[in-house]
């Protein structure tokens, strides 16, 4: 088993589980330690903003949180299509394992945004084209969710999500430019959440921090989710069985 | 090949026709629907008219999607799905024959039905033409997404809600090229970039659907 | 930076909002992650059922 180190090496789930095991720790350090030093250059070094005072201080988790939740959307097709085509079913299993993360990163994109929007432009919601776009994003998370779980066959799952996210990764891009054509035609509800606060160097690194502790965080929660997606999917193998006896 | 689509085309344009009642529930639907925004909203001519191409386009949506659902499943419950697939001909012309007959049996229906809709909305002449073009580009658009949707939800629990959830997202730039070719008419300006956007989402999805849509119905059968 | 801890708290003004925004990310980053857990563990225990 110990030898050489190939591409495929991981793709067995038994060696995934192990692997995600060893360097979860680390990654759930990383993640609290680079959030401790983002909120503190966020709150106790960044300035306060001349026009919208300290409610944009939110930006340091809302920014943050929908980058991931493309990034996340991006990976999901990729392994659903790497599973799919090299029918590797570990990488299925870490794109099932990556839409709920990515639903909740969206989902928190839209209520941080929400919240900032509300003493910045008077109401908690702002058919903005980044808002709005992440609203649909959430929808396409969900629908990929809702594919999955109702196919009970789990090929079939792997594969028909495959698709879908395919499809979708494809749109989206044609979506986003379609929800900006669509919000600069309407200029009355034209309230931009990309008019943020001209970004001193201190917020730019709160963000820049706050990113990294999000994809660290992503990574460990993720590679979590995808060990109990092993276990339940690799039942009654002797790996499987190895682990649950030792316990 | 084109004999494969003539066939698939022809047998389901004669299959809708024996169900003509059936074949016309989404047609019925669209105009009830499109009847609740008055009784919803008030009977304001001028609200009406601000809202009638987004109501209209997005009842035409829903009509659509609420009778996808039964293109591929009759013919998996009675296995002739699986008889069109392994008889050799590719998913994909499959799949393009069949939106193409559920565009013929629905979308056409609602393109012809829009402009007397478009009259209890109280639209402008101007602007009923334009919708109507855009419904005519917008619904083959709906038809092929449709399709896919069904192909991949196929035997599933609910996969008549769910289809719907997978496709209304995908569905969104058709949508805001439509009804917004309409809202530029309505202030003055060309709908011509609409126009082209429309038509090249049309060209996209016509190339990208039905293969995608062959791959499902063949995920959907091993 | 801060004066005091209130004015910490009052985020000029904003404190509702940016706590709020602040208090459901905290929330769901403690909730994800023990979800996920919990569904390792009860696989495993499964396994031994």
């Amino acid at each position: 088993m110990k030898g050489t180190l190939r591409w495929t090496t991981f793709a067995a789930p038994s060696r995934f589980y192990a692997l995600a095991g060893a360097l979860n720790p680390w990654l759930w350090a990383l993640a609290v330690l680079l959030a401790l030093a983002g909120l503190y250059v966020g709150f106790l070094v960044a300035p306060t903003d001349a026009t919208q005072g300290d409610s944009y201080r939110i930006i340091f988790i809302h920014v943050p949180a929908a980058w991931m939740s493309m990034v996340l959307y991006v990976a999901m097709a990729f392994w659903a299509a790497v599973g799919w085509m090299l029918n590797a079913r570990m990488a299925s299993m870490l794109a099932r394992a990556l839409a709920p993360t990515g639903a909740l990163f969206t989902f928190l994109a839209l209520w941080t945004g929400s919240f900032w929007g509300k003493p910045a432009w008077g109401t908690w919601w702002v058919w903005d084209a980044r808002l709005t776009s992440e609203l649909i994003l959430l929808f396409l998370y969900l629908g990929y969710i809702a594919l999955v779980s109702s196919i009970d066959d789990v090929v079939r799952g792997d594969k028909a999500g495959a698709v879908l996210a395919i499809v979708g990764v494809i749109n989206v891009p044609i979506i986003y430019f379609s929800v900006r054509w669509w919000n600069t035609l309407h200029q009355g509800a034209t309230i931009s959440m990309t008019a943020a606060p001209k970004m001193a160097h201190t917020m730019l690194l709160a963000m820049l921090l706050m990113t990294l502790a999000f994809w660290a965080y992503a990574f460990a929660v993720v590679f979590t989710r995808a060990q109990a997606l092993a276990l339940e999917r690799e039942r009654d193998t002797d790996w499987v069985r190895a682990l649950a006896t030792k316990r | 090949m084109s004999s494969a689509f003539a066939a698939v085309y022809a047998r389901d344009l004669r299959l809708a026709l024996r169900r003509r009642v059936e074949a016309l529930l989404p047609v019925v639907f669209f105009v009830v629907a499109v009847s609740l925004f008055p009784l919803g909203v008030g009977p304001e001519p001028q609200t009406l008219r601000q809202i009638a191409a987004g109501v209209v386009w997005v009842c035409a949506l829903l009509a659509s999607m609420l009778s996808v659902a039964s293109l591929y499943a009759q013919d998996f419950n009675d296995g002739s799905l699986e008889q069109m697939m392994i008889s050799g001909h590719a998913g994909t012309v499959i799949a393009a024959a069949k939106a193409s007959a559920h565009w013929t049996v629905t979308g056409a229906p609602l393109v012809v039905a829009a402009p007397l809709i478009g009259l209890l909305l109280d639209v402008t002449s101007q602007s009923l033409l334009t919708l109507v073009l855009s419904l005519l580009l917008g619904t083959p658009i709906l038809s092929l997404l449709g399709g896919m949707g069904a192909a991949l939800t196929i035997g599933l629990r609910g996969a008549g809600v769910l289809l719907i959830l997978l496709i209304l997202p995908l569905s969104i730039p058709a949508l805001i090229f439509g009804a917004g070719a309409v809202a530029a008419v309505d202030s003055g300006v060309s709908a011509a970039g609409h126009f082209s956007l429309l038509g090249a989402l049309l060209i996209v999805t016509a190339l990208v659907a039905p293969p995608a849509t062959g791959l499902a119905l063949r995920i959907a059968l091993e | 930076m801060w004066a005091s801890w209130s004015d910490f708290w009052h985020m000029g003004g904003y404190g509702l909002y940016v706590w709020g925004a602040y208090a459901v990310c905290l929330a769901v980053m403690l909730g994800e992650p023990w979800l996920a857990r919990r569904q390792r563990e009860r696989a495993l225990r499964a396994q031994t059922e």
